[in-house]
């Protein structure tokens, strides 16, 4: 099946393919090794899934990861890609998708390469707004080391390296990517497979850098993290679902078909919280803008993510502006500078001899 | 010492008379001043005349590593020295035969570095208790009798400018600013320059401010005036045109000349160039003059950190670019977790290492070369790369090609050691024909490499050419060759992961065997034994080759016989080093670090060569390294020992 949408903007220079593919197209020979019930299974599962979807030249795709156990990604796609060192996927992926615009440029991080140690590369590859779709798999601790807290683990967390809880304060990834200038900036569950799929469309569409924070479960060490927003009992709610355009609202349904809660801004602080919707009327609510060129409320929606044991957190695109993009401009002024030179040997030997030259015969 | 001898032809001769010219061999001139008051312009402007004059020369600034320390002060001078000569230059020279010092302080920072006799001209203007004292002079030493074994002439520049350029409607600061030129037009005079190359340079770099581009003309006019009608001044000095090869010359810097390299390694290899960087000292003016050059296809990312802007460069090979990251010594140390990635995946490279004064931020403008062993050792793991070095400003250009060849022959990266002399010091540059330049092949797969189990095609991106030992380069956007590469270890051939230890040993050995194989591709050692029968061989690497070179002269002035060799490749050496290495009784080895090199050599070759090792921060003195070869050739029982401070 191929639903043939292209030319995305964000992938504008990047050839499609003439024959239909299949999933099996996407998957590589080498045997998968994450832990039984690793929500990276699911994630995995939906790429492979939804690129035959996009339908792009297979050569023409590169995942490029750091180090963690979701960072092992790129070795079961059966496209190029560059499993490299903790935390600098960012930045290797920036001189890629700048020297080749032909590229789908994907890169593939977690809660610690991406915030702990890759911090610095994160907030300006999305200040600097480079096309490429950032996969962030939050799992809220360090799997591949075997249990520390993580920059997103909640405060007074016992792990392997915090037996008496851990004293540090936890990032919120979508706040500090609002923070950094980002122009796209998503939240999705690992389990929830077509909401998923829809943000990957919606991040690979987008002309600059897509952050998606993906909520993904690490049985192993941090087992039920995100249980509230997944579990079908407590999930309605927890997930605060933003989808632009509409009301935000949540909760069990109420007579008009929507949730029985929504998020209003408070008129003095300006803040945003949580109310019964009977108690302010429909009108009242919030409609979603994910396209606002002000990003305060986006960031006012992300702290609506509980910093402590999850229950409760806004899930959808929070935040996709159109903004120039670096690779864009960089390559442009080296076109620009390039008009007129249709050689460049001639072109190098007219510099050799700029400036003051004097000749001995 | 003739190096420092032949500039003392002073002009206190006895009986001055008009339009008297003295010959002169060589001239070794220092400007000196604070670092607002255009030293560096005045000293490459100075150069620029005698280059165009025909003369060989080399030059050497020196500068704080503060941008504007506080006015007056010993910190705050700033200096660049030329010595220009009518024959081969080697150095900026060891003791200079002229200063010019703008201020106090630039005349008690540079009086202890004078040849003996030397001319002083020393503007008077701030001569004042207060700003004596500041500096640590109790008295005046233009009164005192400090300056009395040297030539002095002392006059308010700063006066006489002000005074010159009082028509054109400055202010008095803005008009004290065109001293540097009335020092320069004096210079010029003194020393028969040609200064037409300088009125142009003043009209086009002024051309949006008349008043001072006029103020500027008017001032270095006067200067040149005020040595021809002034008594003090009635011997002007000729250093005649050196000879040199034919060909069309420029003057150019290290960094310049290792920015057009890189260029010229991309349009000879056809691979767009991609700069990662961030701005470090002394390295910056590679980044600054790539970004003038795009039109050859040129990115710079100027990069949020080191990491990020070798992590960028990396991407951009993986792409099929010539990725460059520069950088110096603070830099290479947090780029090395990425160059050792680079060693693993074997893809292209250049990474430049302009060094400095060290450790950590040591001194920033200031050179050195004690990163050889970062470069050698300094990641974790078995993890070589060729290293390769420039012995000359002009010289960082040929390297620079010469990296990128063995970077896109070998796939791997290769690290570029020049430092903070070459980068900023200057010399005569005969323009090469970019016919003569290497070719460099890219050689891109295409294709599959390989048959599968079921008879399919398929790529291996592990499968080695038999010759080099690289692997095969297969870019993104190559249909039929999707590969995965990364830092775990790779089976050789297919490239799967493996932890099988007998892969792993041998994909460590490979890695090793292939940097050696660039050895195949290195011509001989030039070594330079003019008579076939010294007994020493001094051998050096980088920006020593002057000082060694013009060190070796002096001794062989003196009847002695030295051979001279300089190691453009540090890892691998060439191929015959060792056989050169034993066909001496002895070799000496002048760095500026402890013994770096020499501890390479001992460990390969089982040599026991001397070094000779100085870390001041300024390039070795000819002078002394002269005398210490002397000791080293003297008929034996008169010093085998070396000097305290050379043992290295
Ligand atoms: S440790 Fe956790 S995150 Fe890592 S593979 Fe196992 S389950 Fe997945």
């Amino acid at each position: 099946m191929t639903s043939t949408r292209l030319p995305f903007p964000g992938l504008r220079d990047v050839p499609a393919s003439e024959a239909p593919q299949s999933r099996k197209d996407y998957t590589s020979d080498q045997e998968v090794r994450w832990c039984p019930g690793c929500g990276d299974y699911a994630v995995l599962a939906a790429v492979q899934g939804f690129l035959p979807e996009l339908g792009l030249k297979r050569e023409n795709i590169v995942f490029i990861s750091g180090i963690g156990c979701s960072s092992r990604f790129p070795y079961y796609l059966d496209t190029f890609g560059m499993h490299s060192i903790h935390g600098r996927a960012p930045a290797i992926a920036t001189g890629l998708a700048t020297s080749r615009p032909d590229l789908s440029v994907w890169v593939v991080t977690g809660d610690g390469d991406a915030l702990s140690i890759g911090g610095n590369h994160l907030i300006h590859a999305l200040r600097r707004n480079v096309n490429m779709t950032i996969l962030l798999f939050n799992n809220r601790i360090y799997g591949l080391t075997k249990g520390q807290y993580s920059p997103t683990s909640e405060s007074g967390k016992i792990t392997k390296s915090s037996p008496k809880g851990s004293p540090d304060s936890p990032l919120n990834p979508v706040s500090l990517a609002l923070g950094a200038e980002a122009s796209f900036v998503a939240r999705t569950i690992d389990s929830d497979r077509q909401h998923l799929t829809s943000v990957l469309s919606a991040a690979t569409a987008h002309r600059g850098t897509s952050l998606v924070e993906i909520y993904q479960n690490c049985p192993i060490f941090n087992d039920g993290a995100f249980d509230a927003v997944k579990n079908p009992e407590t999930k309605a709610d927890a997930v605060i679902p933003l989808v632009h355009g509409e009301p935000i609202r949540f909760g069990p349904k109420g007579e008009d078909g929507l949730g029985i809660r929504g998020i209003v801004r408070d008129p003095l602080s300006g803040s945003l919280r949580v109310v019964d919707v009977a108690d302010v009327g429909a009108d009242r609510i919030l409609v979603h803008d994910a396209h606002a060129a002000d990003p305060t409320t986006a960031f006012a929606l992300s702290r609506l993510t509980g910093s402590g044991h999850l229950t409760q957190a806004p899930i959808g695109i929070f935040r996709s502006v159109e903004r120039q993009t670096y690779d864009d401009v960089a390559r442009e002024q080296v076109r620009s500078a390039s008009e007129g030179i249709t050689d460049r040997s001639t072109a190098l030997d007219n510099l050799l001899h700029s400036g003051d030259t004097w000749t001995v015969v | 010492m003739p190096e420092a001898q032949a500039t003392l032809a002073t002009p206190n001769s006895t009986e001055p008379h008009r339009d008297t010219i003295h010959q002169l061999d060589r001239v070794v001139i220092r400007f000196a001043g604070d670092s607002g008051d255009g030293m560096q312009l005045t000293g490459s402007r100075f150069t620029q005349e005698s280059a165009a004059f025909g003369n060989d020369l080399s030059t050497l600034p020196n500068f704080p590593a503060e941008i504007r320390a506080p006015q007056g002060t010993l910190p705050g001078v700033s200096s660049f020295q030329v010595h220009f000569a009518d024959h081969n230059v080697l150095t900026p020279g060891d003791a200079p035969g002229v200063l010019v010092a703008m201020n106090p302080a630039a005349l008690k920072a540079n009086l202890a570095d004078l040849a003996a006799g030397a001319t002083i001209i020393v503007d008077t203007h701030d001569f004042t208790s207060r700003a004596l004292k500041r500096i640590g002079y109790e008295e005046n030493p233009l009164e005192d009798g400090t300056l009395d074994a040297y030539s002095v002439h002392a006059f308010d520049l700063t006066g006489l400018t002000v005074e010159a350029v009082k028509d054109f409607g400055l202010t008095r600061k803005d008009a004290a600013r065109a001293k540097n030129m009335f020092a320069l037009g004096l210079l010029s005079w003194m020393y028969s320059r040609p200064v037409e190359s300088t009125l142009t340079f003043l009209e086009r770099r002024f051309a949006s401010s008349p008043q001072i581009r006029d103020a500027n003309i008017a001032a270095l006019k006067t200067g040149w005036n005020f040595g021809e009608t002034t008594e003090a001044f009635a011997v002007k000095f000729e250093v005649k045109p050196a000879p040199m090869a034919p060909g069309t010359y420029r003057n150019i810097t290290g960094n310049t000349a290792l920015a057009y390299g890189l260029i010229a390694g991309s349009t000879q290899s056809g691979l767009p160039l991609f700069l990662g960087s961030y701005p470090i000292t002394p390295a910056s003016d590679i980044l600054h003059e790539l970004s003038k050059h795009k039109q050859f296809g040129v990115t710079t990312f100027q990069a949020e950190d080191e990491i990020a802007g070798v992590g960028a460069a990396l991407g951009a090979s993986f792409g099929g670019a010539l990725g460059v990251t520069t950088t110096s010594g603070p830099g290479i140390a947090l780029k090395a977790e990425t160059i050792g990635l680079a060693v693993m995946l074997e893809l292209p490279m250049v990474v430049v290492n302009v060094q400095r004064g060290g450790p950590s931020t040591g001194l920033p403008t200031k050179t050195e070369q004690a990163d050889l062993l970062q470069a050698m050792f300094g990641r974790n793991g078995e993890s070589p790369l060729p290293i390769i070095a420039p012995q000359s400003p002009a010289d960082c250009f040929d390297a620079a090609v010469e990296a990128a060849r063995i970077a896109v022959t070998y796939r791997t990266p290769v690290m570029l050691l020049s430092d903070g002399m070459l980068a900023n010091g200057s010399e005569p540059w005969r323009i090469p024909e970019l016919a003569d330049l290497p070719r460099i092949d890219p050689d891109f797969a295409t294709s599959p490499n390989h048959v599968n189990a079921d008879g399919g095609p398929e790529f291996w991106p592990y499968l080695r050419d038999e010759q080099t030992l690289a692997r095969p380069w297969a870019l993104p956007g190559t249909a039929g060759l999707e590969h995965r590469i990364g830092g775990l270890e790779k089976a050789d051939g297919h490239g799967n992961i493996s932890y099988d230890p007998a892969n792993h040993d041998h994909m460590v050995r490979i890695r090793q065997a292939k940097v050696e194989r660039v050895a195949e591709s290195l011509p001989p050692l030039q070594v330079d034994d003019p008579h076939g029968d010294a007994k020493l061989l001094v051998l050096g690497w980088g920006s020593t080759y002057g000082p060694i070179g013009a060190a070796v002269r002096e001794v062989r002035d003196q009847g002695y016989a030295v051979a001279q060799a300089h190691l453009r490749h540090l890892n691998p050496f060439p191929k015959d080093l060792g056989t050169l290495l034993k066909r001496y009784e002895k070799v000496l080895v002048p760095e500026m670090n402890l013994g770096q090199l020499s501890l390479l050599l001992r460990a390969k070759y089982l040599v026991d060569v001397a070094g000779y090792n100085q870390v001041r921060g300024l390039p070795l003195r000819a002078s002394e390294l002269a005398d210490a070869i002397l000791q080293l050739v003297e008929p034996a029982g008169s010093g085998q020992n070396l000097t305290k401070e050379s043992i290295g």
